[in-house]
């Protein structure tokens, strides 16, 4: 049935395409918006776009990732430093990031480093916070039991700190993979010259809608498989540690 | 030990406000970066600037409707989706498909359909929040407690009457949640349209600020809008904080 529901709003897009009555500057048939796929990515530009789209958010998410990883371990470990510094982090995460994207673009300008700044940023958030809740419940106990038993401090991490801080741990760098790539998207739509964003932009304004949704359709499908990917990532991770 | 971290956090905060003015004045591009005092005269400045005003006033004006369209129409696309099996199973994956789509990549098409005016604002603020609520309220009508329900049916509850006695008020502090969520999406959706749009409103102002490197109008600006938002997230954590508080302790 929810395949019929489906199916049926398709052919209700199709036949309210083909009647007129959905005007195909604004929503295009499916069979053109098909056909523009078909011809989209047999051009090189999807794949140049979707590669610059893609580099933009590796540089984000190592920066991210490399940043937030370090502090979230460094402020987690001890339980002052987790109360003076998580509210202070988690009430800048209440404040939009993409609010700071005006100033990236004064500082960067208006290629990828604008972009790859804003994606850091978005992704930087749920990996510090993420990483902090992670070492910050760490067992004590079992920490302790470690120590008594000479564990040096590569082995406590090893064996003790990592193991129960690594289930939360990925799952914020997973949300910051996400919300980078959401983000790298965004920064592209707003100001770019280059990108996936960029394309869609430049589809809508040249009047070629059929383009432009063959790009978005491209663009889910690669939110899609990131986010595919990353929870099968998640979940193998979580069966290795746990085994 | 608590009293003691808000210090030592107020104190890091200092610290850093501290560090920026110092480094803004002694290495920072003036084109690029100010510090922090002259950004604070530069913002009270901006306040008494009309055209300003009446630009983050607008964006105010888009944020609240915006949300009210976002959580009523949640809501009324959400209860028949939470009361009936059948409308959920029906409609259900269609709306997770549509909340799957990264929304940006539409704004070009909003604004074709909306102009460039309020009305974009408005309907992509309301595309950002509305899922929030349609999905809590949802998941919510579907986690009504079931041995409430047992005994409304065995003292004779008709459907309506379950409705309406049961599953409507025990939504509420789901739905207070839902409206959480749904403002920091709608914010979300407002500020993209109006950086999105540079002709007028806030993505004027940031574009024009930009282009004529006056970066203590560009942070007076940000700041204000994010004062905005934190205002804002703060009210709707407090009405859920304050709708929920009989869900914790249900045997009061």
């Amino acid at each position: 049935m929810q395949i019929g529901c489906v199916a049926l709003a398709f052919v209700a897009w199709q036949t309210g395409s083909s009647s007129g009555a959905l005007d195909p500057l604004i929503l295009p048939a499916p069979a053109a918006v098909a056909a523009a796929l078909g011809t989209v990515l047999r051009s090189g530009t999807v794949w140049a776009a979707l590669g610059l789209t893609l580099a933009e958010l590796a540089l984000a998410f190592a920066f991210a990732a490399g940043s937030g990883l370090l502090i979230g371990f460094a402020i987690g470990r001890s339980p002052f430093a987790v109360r003076v510094f998580d509210p202070l982090l988690a009430g800048l995460y209440a404040v939009p990031t993409i609010l700071l994207f005006p100033l990236y673009l004064l500082f960067f300008g208006i290629g990828p480093p604008s972009k790859i700044a804003l994606g850091a940023t978005m992704a930087f958030f749920p990996i510090v916070l993420s990483t902090i809740a992670g070492f910050a419940q760490v067992s004590r106990v079992h920490l302790a039991a470690a120590q008594s038993m000479g564990a040096n401090a590569p082995q406590l991490f090893r064996y003790v700190m990592f193991p129960d801080a690594f289930p939360i741990v990925i799952a914020g760098l997973r949300m910051g993979l996400v919300l980078g790539f959401l983000a790298v998207l965004g920064g592209e739509t707003l100001t770019s010259n280059g990108g996936l964003g960029h394309e869609i932009v430049t589809m809508a304004e040249s009047l070629e809608p059929a383009k432009m949704f063959a790009y978005i359709v491209v663009a889910i499908a690669a939110a899609s498989a990131l986010n595919l990917l990353t929870s099968y990532a998640e979940l193998r991770g979580r069966r290795h540690e746990t085994a | 030990m608590r009293g003691n971290a808000g210090a030592v956090r107020i104190g890091v905060i200092v610290l850093l406000v501290l560090l920026w003015e110092l480094l803004a004045r002694r290495f920072g591009n003036p084109l690029l970066v100010a510090p922090p005092s002259t950004t604070l005269v530069t913002t009270i400045a901006l306040l008494g600037d009309p055209q300003v005003t009446q630009a983050l006033l607008a964006a105010l004006r888009e944020l609240a409707i915006a949300f009210v369209i976002a959580v009523v129409a949640g809501l009324v696309i959400a209860l028949p989706l939470g009361l009936s099996t059948f409308w959920r199973g029906a409609l259900l994956p269609l709306v997770l498909g549509l909340y799957a789509v990264p929304q940006v990549t539409v704004l070009p098409l909003f604004v074709r359909i909306f102009g460039l005016g309020p009305p974009t604002k408005i309907a992509f603020g309301v595309t950002h929040g509305i899922f929030a609520v349609i999905l809590t309220v949802i998941a919510a009508a579907r986690a009504v407690d079931p041995h409430l329900l047992r005994a409304a049916t065995s003292l004779g509850a008709t459907r309506r009457q379950m409705i309406v006695a049961v599953v409507l008020p025990s939504l509420v502090p789901s739905l207070f949640t839902g409206m959480r969520l749904a403002m920091s999406g709608v914010l979300l959706g407002v500020l993209l349209a109006e950086l999105y749009v540079s002709t007028t409103g806030i993505g004027f102002f940031t574009q024009a600020f930009t282009n004529a490197f006056a970066p203590a109008k560009l942070f007076g600006l940000i700041l204000l809008l994010a004062a905005i938002a934190i205002a804002l997230n703060e009210l709707t954590r407090m009405a859920e904080r304050r709708f929920s508080r009989w869900r914790e302790n249900p045997a009061s």
